[in-house]
């Protein structure tokens, strides 16, 4: 992938976005040894409401480090949705999650949804993992890294005794993903 | 044998710019006295100050001298200290440098308690600029800028170091020359901030726009508005009402010093590392 | 291997900091450069050094300049309203000649401005701030991976040339995260402040028979010395006599080697019609942009200065020989084109791109101004 790639992880704060963010960009910069700038919002923005994490991935050094075009876009809830999907790429992908996106806007891109949050509070008893769940669902959604990559950098970040849970969650994600993928 | 201060000046650093008068001399003497008392050695002291007439006194003794910034002496000896703890660093500057323009570094290092001892040389005036008032100006004394008498209120400089967190705090006065090196001695001597306020005249700038008619009248004013802080029990503040408390105002050996606070800082995240 | 990290910008400066010898920092808390404060409390006692977080911006200027006179290298980092209250003290610096690096992320202003917008309105501030006349060096990185080189580069200026040297990032580059190579010890070079040789009698602060940057000793060591603010002759003491404060003076402008200091990129600078001068975050628009326009055959290319004081005119001046125009965008209303305009003078046209309201320049302004000068010019 020579080509610049711009992802945006959307919703409200202390959903663990930015993190989220974060790792993608470790796994692509650190774990693949490629290039990424990851950047998010900041001050009152970061706050209240909506808030965003993007990751601009490519191959070569990044010059313009902030988000031109979004190739994909996870929204976390109805109002991240409402201000982020509007400048996905035509043809790129959004992913909402389904309890809380209950109107996704629509555009010239490709719309999947799953209940994001209810995944992990149903089948891992624990709501914290959703930025890591939703992580490994835009890793398998755009492959920018290996699933591989993207589990050892979940691995890196988690703290030691939340690592099985964490390494749960990407892979539920993942699969999930995958499954709805092939579904459609 | 008569004490030597040329020991401790600048060769061909005199005259100084003081007044004929001013009791800022008297100050600067005590200083060495005290300095030569608590056997500092000139290569590991420093002397900060900041702008004004008492904040010259670096620039005649022979020491590390740093004459700062309007009000900055504090804040310049904070990062002294704390890249050199072992170094002897000494304030001098006068009130309106001390507590007007400085008064936010002045409340901050006593707050800290970090090993400095500072010398407010306090002749309730702006001397170098011709006169103006200072937060140290008495309420009604008139300055070349408060022409119908000053409307402020006064800073209590001893006052302000206390409630600060100063751990050493003592007055004396230009007249009290001998009380001068003492207290500045324990001053040094003392782990931790510690604030010595030397009142002085002005006869210049404060003296002959307040009714004294000469510098010996301003030395008459110190001498016999001092009191002893001893001497203060049971006394009003109406009863103390112009007199200017002596001694040692307050002193306290239990709160840690910032530096020693500090290097147990760097233990910990030291530990922590490793 | 060598260690590698996606880092923000501000703690690569931190980080950087360390490596390049700081063992002093004092602050003050200021969006949007607070988290160099917050590493560097956590970093500097781990080895031995010392952080502090001072009364207010003044104060952590002179603490800063304090613990340099004693031998440590220091730094401070700010904003804006930080900058416009520091300006005392670094005319301090620069007259007592007291190597120093203040960080500067900037916001808008005047004023409180937007704390957490971008911004490079700053550059006449960091220039000609504080009063009188002085020399000044600037260095602006565009990088998470240059915030660490062109750190320890400042450091490196601060020590050789006895003066602040500023550190000019936006919000942008000072919060992003990108992956950074950290150097290995001794990969980059890392200069100290020269020390007096001769015997303590001898010395003085200002000695120009030493050169145009006399060597600075430590306070507390073997040497004792006085400095001050007011104009001095070479003991350190004030003077008035016009001579004395005349050598002085120019002495502290022309002590920097202006050639030594200068450090530009230059992109597809060779046969560019079209001259983008820029700095910071927008150098990174500004090649998305030329990209663009080259793929559409149009000769752009860039001069971006890495060192942004001593301004690099004579080299504008160069490129603008060959250029149909010079196109110079912003973060600001207009402070660096007056520098280029300066440097052109004449030789071809100048446009601005300017942006206040707290988005970067993006690559397709660039792109658009080069299309229309085109056409137009």
């Amino acid at each position: 992938m020579a080509q610049r790639y711009e992802i945006r992880f959307s919703g409200s704060g202390g959903q663990g976005l930015i993190t989220a963010g974060i790792i993608l960009a470790e796994a692509v910069a650190i774990v693949e040894g490629r290039h990424a700038a990851q950047s998010q919002s900041y001050g009152p923005e970061a706050r209240g409401g909506a808030s965003k994490s993007e990751v601009i991935i490519s191959d070569e050094p990044i010059d313009y480090p902030k988000a031109t075009k979004v190739n994909v876009c996870l929204a976390m809830t109805q109002e991240a949705a409402d201000k982020y999907a509007g400048d996905i790429v035509s043809g790129g992908i959004l992913l909402t999650d389904s309890d809380l996106v209950k109107n996704p806007p629509a555009g010239d891109f490709k719309h999947y949804q799953f209940p994001i949050i209810r995944t992990a509070k149903e089948q891992l008893g624990r709501e914290i993992v959703a930025n890591v769940l939703a992580l490994g669902a835009i890793i398998a959604l755009t492959e920018v890294v290996t699933r591989d990559s993207g589990e050892q950098a979940v691995l890196k970040r988690a703290p030691a005794a939340f690592k099985e849970l964490n390494q749960k969650a990407y892979a539920l994600g993942y699969e999930t993903m995958k499954a709805l993928m092939s579904a459609n | 044998m008569s004490f030597d201060y040329e020991k401790y000046l600048r060769p061909g650093k005199l005259p100084h710019i003081w007044c004929p008068g001013c009791g800022h001399g008297i100050i600067l003497k005590g200083l060495i006295r005290a300095i030569d008392k608590c056997r500092l050695a000139k290569n590991r002291t420093a002397i900060v100050s900041g702008i004004g007439c008492a904040s010259r006194l670096p620039g005649y003794v022979d020491f590390n001298t740093v004459h700062t910034a309007h009000g900055r002496a504090a804040a310049f000896a904070t990062g002294m200290k704390l890249a050199d703890p072992e170094l002897t660093v000494i304030c001098v500057g006068g009130d309106g440098d001390g507590v007007a323009i400085g008064g936010n570094h002045f409340i901050h290092a006593c707050r800290r308690n970090i090993d400095l001892t500072y010398i407010i040389m306090n002749n309730n005036i702006y001397g170098m600029t011709g006169g103006q008032f200072s937060p140290c100006t008495p309420t009604g004394a008139f300055a070349s800028t408060t022409p119908y008498g000053n409307p402020d209120p006064v800073f209590d400089i001893a006052r302000l170091a206390i409630g600060a967190g100063a751990t050493f705090v003592a007055r004396t006065t230009a007249y009290h020359a001998l009380q001068i090196d003492k207290l500045i001695t324990e001053g040094i001597l003392h782990k931790g901030m510690a604030i010595i306020e030397v009142v002085d005249g002005c006869p210049t700038s404060y003296g002959r726009r307040n009714k004294f008619k000469s510098p010996s009248d301003m030395m008459t004013w110190l001498k016999d508005a001092a009191i002893p802080v001893e001497k203060t029990e049971g006394m009003s503040e109406k009863d103390l009402e112009g007199k200017i408390v002596t001694g040692i105002l307050h002193r306290d050996e239990t709160r840690p010093e910032y530096c020693e606070q500090y290097a147990l800082l760097r233990e910990r995240a030291q530990r922590k590392e490793g | 291997m060598k260690k590698v990290a996606l880092i923000q910008g501000n703690e690569a400066c931190a980080q950087a900091a360390i490596y390049a010898g700081c063992r002093f920092f004092a602050g003050y808390p200021i969006t949007p450069s607070s988290e160099i404060a917050e590493v560097l409390s956590r970093k500097l006692p781990e080895i031995g050094g010392t952080f502090i977080q001072m009364e207010d911006e003044i104060g952590a200027m002179a603490a800063v300049i304090g613990a340099s006179l004693c031998g440590l290298k220091a730094m401070d980092a700010t904003s804006g309203p930080g900058l416009s209250l520091k300006q005392e003290l670094i005319g301090y610096a620069c007259m007592a000649e007291i190597p120093c690096v203040l960080v500067n992320v900037m916001r808008g202003g005047p004023s409180t401005g937007m704390p957490t917008g971008p911004s490079q309105s700053d550059i006449m501030a960091t220039r000609w701030g504080t009063h009188g006349d002085h020399a000044t060096i600037a260095v602006a990185p565009a990088s998470c991976q240059e915030i660490f080189s062109e750190t320890v580069r400042a450091f490196n200026l601060a020590e050789t040339y006895r003066l602040p040297v500023h550190i000019l990032m936006d919000e942008i580059i000072a919060h992003m995260r990108e992956k950074i190579v950290f150097p290995e010890e001794g990969e980059l070079e890392v200069l100290n402040r020269a020390e007096p040789t001769v015997p303590p009698a001898a010395y003085k602060p200002f000695d120009a028979s030493f050169g145009d940057v006399p060597p600075l000793a430590a306070m507390g060591s073997n040497y004792r010395y006085h400095v001050t603010g007011l104009n001095k002759a070479e003991d350190g003491f004030p003077t008035t006599k016009a001579a004395l404060v005349d050598a002085e003076e120019r002495r502290q402008l022309r002590k920097v080697d202006v050639a030594a200091v200068a450090k530009n990129e230059e992109y597809l600078l060779d046969d560019a019609e079209f001259v983008i001068v820029s700095f910071g975050v927008v150098s990174r628009s500004a090649r998305f942009a030329i990209n663009q326009l080259r793929n559409r055959g149009i000769r752009a290319g860039m001069l971006r200065p890495i060192t942004l004081w001593p301004f690099p005119a004579q080299r504008v001046a160069e490129v603008a020989k060959n250029a149909r125009a010079v196109i110079v965008p912003e973060m600001n209303l207009g402070q660096m084109i007056g520098e280029v305009e300066r440097a052109v003078c004449g030789a071809c046209p100048t446009r601005s791109i300017l942006r206040v309201d707290g988005e970067p320049i993006t690559p397709q302004q660039i792109i658009d101004e080069v299309e229309e000068v085109q056409h137009v010019l």
